[in-house]
């Protein structure tokens, strides 16, 4: 895998910014001086694009992050069953609140990274607080390596960060999109792989040509999501998406296109709901979803596999927005949940990829839960780290558009 | 005026310029370039597609006509309390639509209690299934926008005087004949406002085809959404979404001619 080139903020703004807000500001003054002509009203909707980065006002500076109140409130943004939950309540959350005096409103508004990434960038662009001190994108799609290059995450404070340097797995330390986690530490990690229905597949699955199998028409289910269709393809024509050329892309879409008469449906989350349903046998899922219907929901035909070609492994990053109101309690948190003994709640509960290697013991002995931790998916071993892909990073927007451009009109054609 | 230049044309010319703009999906500038490339690339990728959505729009139109008729009919000419039954027509609306959507879907699942009822009787091989079909998006359009073709229908039945009725029966015309020569014509501004108002919203909609739908039932509203919030495509889906709005003026302007204008200006 290639690192994300570090672009000098200061040469990023240069390059960007300047010349499109002296263009606007030109638009605005002809259109005040009379000159509405079509043309000058449709330029002015042009948008200016990266602007209030982090660095440009001095945010996350040693200086900044010592200067920081510490507040007794906390907005936390995450993803859908993600974190432990009892009778409505998360445990994690008031031992937190109990042990810091920190109120923590926790929501769940993140189903997909590009819309949630879309709705709070206006509010990035003006420099204003997006109503979040911390939100948890993946490595896997643009939005994170965007809101990095923009400048828009506040680099953390090292110093917050002992839980995190002594017990995070180096599956999520220092990781290629964020070299020296200068702006992110881990939520949790997972496999994009293949879940099927033992009660009607009854060989083993072990390649992701299954998927492709005639066998099972009508029955295969595959992700509408670019980044995670295109990657697939790319899988099963035997390329390392990460290493992947355009030329790679345009033959992993046709493979993706001869296989669409066998595919029931172009999902996004609902998949796990047609797979529950019976209405698909097999399908490209997330690992902690089909783990949580098999082991906890009572669809105990479901099972999970990690392909011999090898699967996806993404990682949910928590992050703070720039125009964040509460930074320390942000950090605080974001720190907390490397406690092993709060991690071993959390993960007992969405069983994706542990970042806390340390909290197999305590599920296993304390919450007395073998199953989650002995599974290979939770806490992998090194078989399964090596069979562990990462995705292709987009360097530039052509790339990312190219990407999208090829394997976007699979799902939506 | 300022109403409409508020809420119809900054958004509108917002629209028509961001599809000639180019952005920059790294930095989201984006730059009025008079770009008009995007328009061909759209039409040539999806032109299937925006086929689709007007003919499913269409066929799911007809169909929730015709179950809208004899119904609106009999509330408007038959039913002793008219209030009582239209409101029983449209109180399953009242729940919202992703909602009744999604309970069509668990209904009609592969192994839903509908269709495993059906394949225990054979009365459907054990292959059959409605979900991912074109059948399902377009019963699901019908249903779900039913209560658009219903209300104008029941509007212009309940207009019709009952004395040209009775007159046409006092001149010995049969039921039947009152019903195709002076019911069925005085209802003609009712079918057509009827047709405009469910056929536009159906072309447009994107949450039966996501819900129901599979691999080739894709609708243009779909398309348009998933470029818009997913790929952060402003300029594609602009320029999608505007020519899916000079697509749909044309065809009402062409209906409207065949139909006439008079009936516009009265009932639309």
């Amino acid at each position: 895998m290639t690192d994300q080139q570090p672009i000098d903020p200061a040469l990023w703004r240069g390059l960007t910014q300047s010349r499109t807000s002296r263009r606007r500001f030109l638009q605005a003054a002809g259109a005040g001086a009379g000159a509405l002509s079509l043309s000058s009203i449709l330029a002015a909707c042009g948008t200016s694009g990266v602007t209030n980065s982090a660095a440009e006002n001095g945010v996350g500076t040693p200086t900044w992050w010592s200067q920081q109140p510490e507040t007794k409130t906390l907005n936390y943004a995450n993803w859908p069953y993600y974190i432990d939950t009892s009778h409505g309540k998360h445990p994690s959350i008031e031992q937190f609140t109990q042990q810091t005096g920190i109120q923590v409103d926790y929501t769940e508004p993140i189903n997909d990274n590009t819309s949630f990434f879309t709705k709070i960038r206006p509010t990035l662009q003006d420099g204003k607080y997006v109503g979040y001190d911390v939100i948890v994108l993946t490595n896997s799609d643009p939005p994170l390596s965007q809101m990095i290059n923009a400048g828009w995450a506040v680099p953390l404070d090292p110093s917050r960060m002992t839980n995190f340097k002594q017990y995070a797995s180096p599956l999520v330390t220092d990781p290629s999109w964020d070299p020296g986690n200068k702006y992110t530490m881990a939520w949790q990690s997972g496999y994009t792989c293949i879940g099927y229905n033992t009660k009607y597949i009854t060989e083993d699955i072990t390649s992701i040509q299954s998927l492709f199998d005639p066998k099972y028409q009508g029955k295969i289910g595959m992700m509408g999501i670019s980044t995670e269709l295109g990657s697939a393809g790319l899988l099963a024509i035997g390329v390392d998406p990460a290493a992947s050329t355009p030329d790679d892309w345009s033959k992993a879409a046709d493979k993706l296109n001869a296989q669409k008469p066998l595919v029931r449906s172009y999902y996004d989350q609902d998949y796990i709901k047609a797979l529950k349903n019976e209405d698909i046998w097999i399908s490209m899922v997330w690992s902690g979803d089909v783990f949580q219907a098999a082991t906890y929901q009572g669809y105990d035909t479901l099972k999970i596999v990690i392909p011999d070609e090898g699967s996806m492994f993404w990682t949910d990053n928590q992050l703070i927005p720039v125009g964040v109101e509460n930074p320390v309690a942000a950090m605080t948190f974001m720190d907390y949940v490397y406690d092993p003994q709060v991690q071993a709640l959390i993960e007992d509960y969405n069983a994706y990829v542990c970042p806390v290697p340390a909290a197999k013991d305590i599920i296993a002995k304390d919450l007395k839960d073998p199953t989650v931790a002995n599974s290979p998916t939770v806490f992998p071993d090194a078989a399964m780290v090596s069979r562990s892909k990462p995705y292709y990073q987009f360097q530039t927007a052509d790339q990312l558009d190219q990407w999208n451009n090829t394997f976007e009109p699979i799902y939506t054609g | 005026m300022l109403w409409l230049v508020l809420f119809f044309l900054i958004p509108l010319v917002t629209m028509l310029s961001l599809s000639i703009q180019t952005c920059n999906s790294f930095t989201f500038a984006c730059k009025l370039t008079w770009h008009f490339a995007e328009f061909p690339n759209v039409i040539s990728q999806y032109a299937q597609t925006y086929v689709r959505s007007f003919v499913y729009a269409g066929i799911a139109t007809i169909g929730a006509l015709l179950v809208a008729f004899p119904v609106t009919y009999w509330i408007a000419f038959r039913a002793k309390r008219k209030n009582f039954f239209l409101l029983m027509l449209l109180v399953p609306f009242f729940v919202s639509f992703v909602i009744r959507t999604t309970a069509w879907y668990t209904l009609l699942a592969d192994n839903g209690a509908i269709l495993t009822a059906l394949k225990n009787a054979h009365i459907v091989p054990e292959s059959f299934h409605v979900l991912a079909t074109p059948l399902a998006v377009i019963s699901g359009l019908a249903y779900n926008y039913l209560p658009f073709t219903a209300l104008p229908l029941y509007v212009a039945l309940e207009r019709i005087d009952r004395r040209v009725l009775e007159a046409s029966g006092d001149l010995y015309s049969t039921r039947r004949a009152t019903f195709a020569r002076v019911v069925l014509p005085l209802s003609v501004p009712g079918i057509f406002a009827a047709f405009l108002l469910t056929f536009v919203p159906a072309a447009g909609d994107y949450v039966n085809a996501q819900i129901l739908g599979g691999t080739n039932t894709v609708m243009i509203g779909s398309v348009i959404q998933k470029k818009f919030l997913e790929a952060g495509d402003y300029p594609g889906a602009s320029a999608l979404s505007t020519v899916f709005l000079v697509l749909m003026l044309l065809g009402i302007a062409l209906y409207a001619k065949f139909l006439g204008s008079r009936t516009i200006e009265e009932y639309v």
